[in-house]
């Protein structure tokens, strides 16, 4: 078994050559006692570039987000952070690779008992021992002005809107700098204008950090503005992969009703 | 990668009963395997935390707000149910020796209950009540709003964050709290028995402890110890396994007290003869 240094030197060389995609996902099944989830996807992301996931609800969606995370194992097939295959790896081995991801929960998950400046802060007490409590300050102040959200350090979480729930969280998520970004359905459940600065937001956080993302959404418009890439999920299949131009002009049945609904 | 999942259990079986279609016979030995699936899931459990707990980086700070936490808010609690046992032991003794002509013995009755078992149990069963229900539902609703999991997301292991500070806080404070039970139990004891015969604190002291050695109070105040893991270990388990919105959280707090006080109560058997046998 790797040591945790073996395995953040790994993450590193790869990064270094980009030989490897950031994220390579292969043949992944997934299923909850009969039911089948995850039936074969495939697809990968490179740095720098934004895949929007697509689908009905209950298609896996998320799922497919927490398998690339680690939350949950496969059934078969592999996942790929930077080239590492991340099957096996103990709880540790996966922290060294989570700290280049990023993720923000479809409900946020802010920490309910802590500050919303705590919550932002938490990435850092545990990774970043060599940052002083005011550089910590500092930066967390930063991260919450990237989103928007400067006013709200004192607050708790349940003080603040939905919407500013996923600033938040989206500011915790960019804390350690990550290389990929994972969010899931960062714009379910807010209103037209709190979406729209959402996804401002999410463009311009990729145009400064160049991550690789991948956006879990059922928001057709949002996947367009942010997504250079979508990728249609139908049970548990990824259906087609490629520009909302190549989408538009699919004969696939199931892709025209989409697009026709959306 | 499975066995980095906290999610993959489902609640005890005890707790969850629901209508089955199966014949009795074939309910039962489904009953008894999801019972020791429970305690190979709990051995599972206690294999991550104890791993997790031994190796760097260490979570201290948040080991000392458990030991606060845990600790110093359990005392007025523990401390009043150790009086009120004291009070109720020495009553109790008292109607008792008199009626056989043992009344000279009623201070030695008192001490030796209080240290060798009514103090321990009590902070077992107390603690368990009031940790075992908060670390259960703490860590409940946690599991069920994606907190736990936004901790694993962020690359902190929760099996060293949440469990290991919970149960090694319970595992140190469990002696100190019962101590404390002890001296309030001491304590209320004496007054108990002076209201009703004019009697020195001095004298009850003295007399209660006249031939008790470390073998009397060491173990038994030792033990408790193992009530800290049980309590912490199966409350942080149940917390941490929890799935189905309030109505999991719920059934995770109740069975984590309920499980914790019947295992500190078994546990109590087993040490209590092991005392006997080795510090004779």
């Amino acid at each position: 078994m790797e040591t945790l240094d073996e395995v953040a030197i790994k993450q590193e060389k790869s990064e270094q050559d980009g030989s490897a995609p950031a994220v390579a996902v292969e043949d992944l099944h997934k299923s909850f006692g009969t039911q089948k989830v995850l039936n074969g996807v495939s697809l990968s992301v490179k740095r720098g570039e934004t895949l929007a996931v697509l689908g009905r609800s209950g298609t896996g969606k998320s799922v497919l987000l927490r398998q690339i995370i680690g939350l949950e194992s496969p059934d078969s097939g592999s996942v790929r952070i930077h080239g590492q295959d991340i099957a096996g790896l103990a709880l540790d081995q996966m922290g060294a690779i989570r700290k280049k991801m990023g993720f923000l929960f479809q409900h946020s998950a802010l920490y309910d008992s802590m500050t919303v400046e705590q919550n932002v802060a938490f990435p850092l007490v545990h990774h970043k021992a060599e940052m002083s409590k005011a550089e910590r300050g500092d930066r967390v102040k930063q991260l919450l002005a990237e989103v928007g959200m400067e006013g709200a350090l004192a607050k708790m979480p349940s003080d603040i809107s939905g919407g500013m729930q996923k600033r938040v969280g989206l500011a915790r998520a960019l804390a350690l700098e990550p290389d990929i970004l994972l969010l899931d359905e960062p714009t379910a459940g807010l209103d037209p204008i709190s979406s729209g600065e959402i996804d401002d937001l999410i463009l311009k956080l990729q145009q400064e950090h160049h991550t690789a993302s991948i956006v879990v959404t059922h928001d057709l418009h949002s996947a367009k503005t942010i997504a250079d890439r979508l990728a249609l999920l139908n049970k548990g299949d990824v259906v087609i992969q490629g520009s909302f131009e190549e989408l538009q002009k699919s004969d696939v049945e199931f892709v025209r009703e989409f697009l026709k609904q959306s | 990668m499975s066995d980095r999942s906290l999610s993959a259990a489902a609640n005890m079986p005890a707790i969850v009963a629901e209508p089955s279609a199966l014949p009795p016979t074939a309910d039962v030995f489904t009953k008894i395997g999801e019972f020791l699936a429970w305690f190979g899931d709990l051995g599972i459990f206690f294999w991550r935390v104890a791993r997790a707990a031994v190796t760097p980086p260490y979570e201290f700070r948040e080991l000392f707000r458990q030991l606060d936490e845990i600790g110093s808010k359990s005392l007025p609690l523990v401390a009043l149910a150790g009086a009120a046992t004291g009070i109720v032991l020495s009553m109790e003794a008292r109607y008792s020796l008199t009626r056989f002509g043992a009344k000279s013995l009623l201070p030695a009755a008192i001490v030796f209950s209080i240290i060798h078992e009514t103090g321990p149990i009590i902070t077992g069963l107390v603690v368990s009540g009031r940790v075992g229900a908060g670390i259960g539902a703490e860590l409940a609703s946690m599991k069920v709003t994606e907190q736990i999991d936004a901790i694993e997301a962020s690359a902190v292991n929760p099996y060293r964050l949440l469990a290991a500070t919970r149960i090694l806080a319970c595992i140190l404070m469990m002696p100190l709290l019962t101590l404390a039970a002890d001296a309030s139990g001491l304590i209320m004891g004496w007054v108990a028995q002076a209201v009703a015969e004019p009697l020195s604190f001095h004298q009850f002291i003295n007399s209660g402890f006249k031939g008790a050695g470390f073998n009397d109070f060491l173990p038994p105040t030792f033990k408790t110890m193992v009530f800290g893991l049980i309590i912490g270990l199966v409350a942080c388990f149940q917390g941490m396994r929890t799935q189905g919105g309030a109505a999991g959280v719920g059934r995770s707090a109740t069975s984590s007290v309920v499980l914790s006080s019947l295992f500190v109560i078994l546990a109590d058997v087993v040490l209590v003869k092991l005392i006997l046998i080795f510090f004779p």
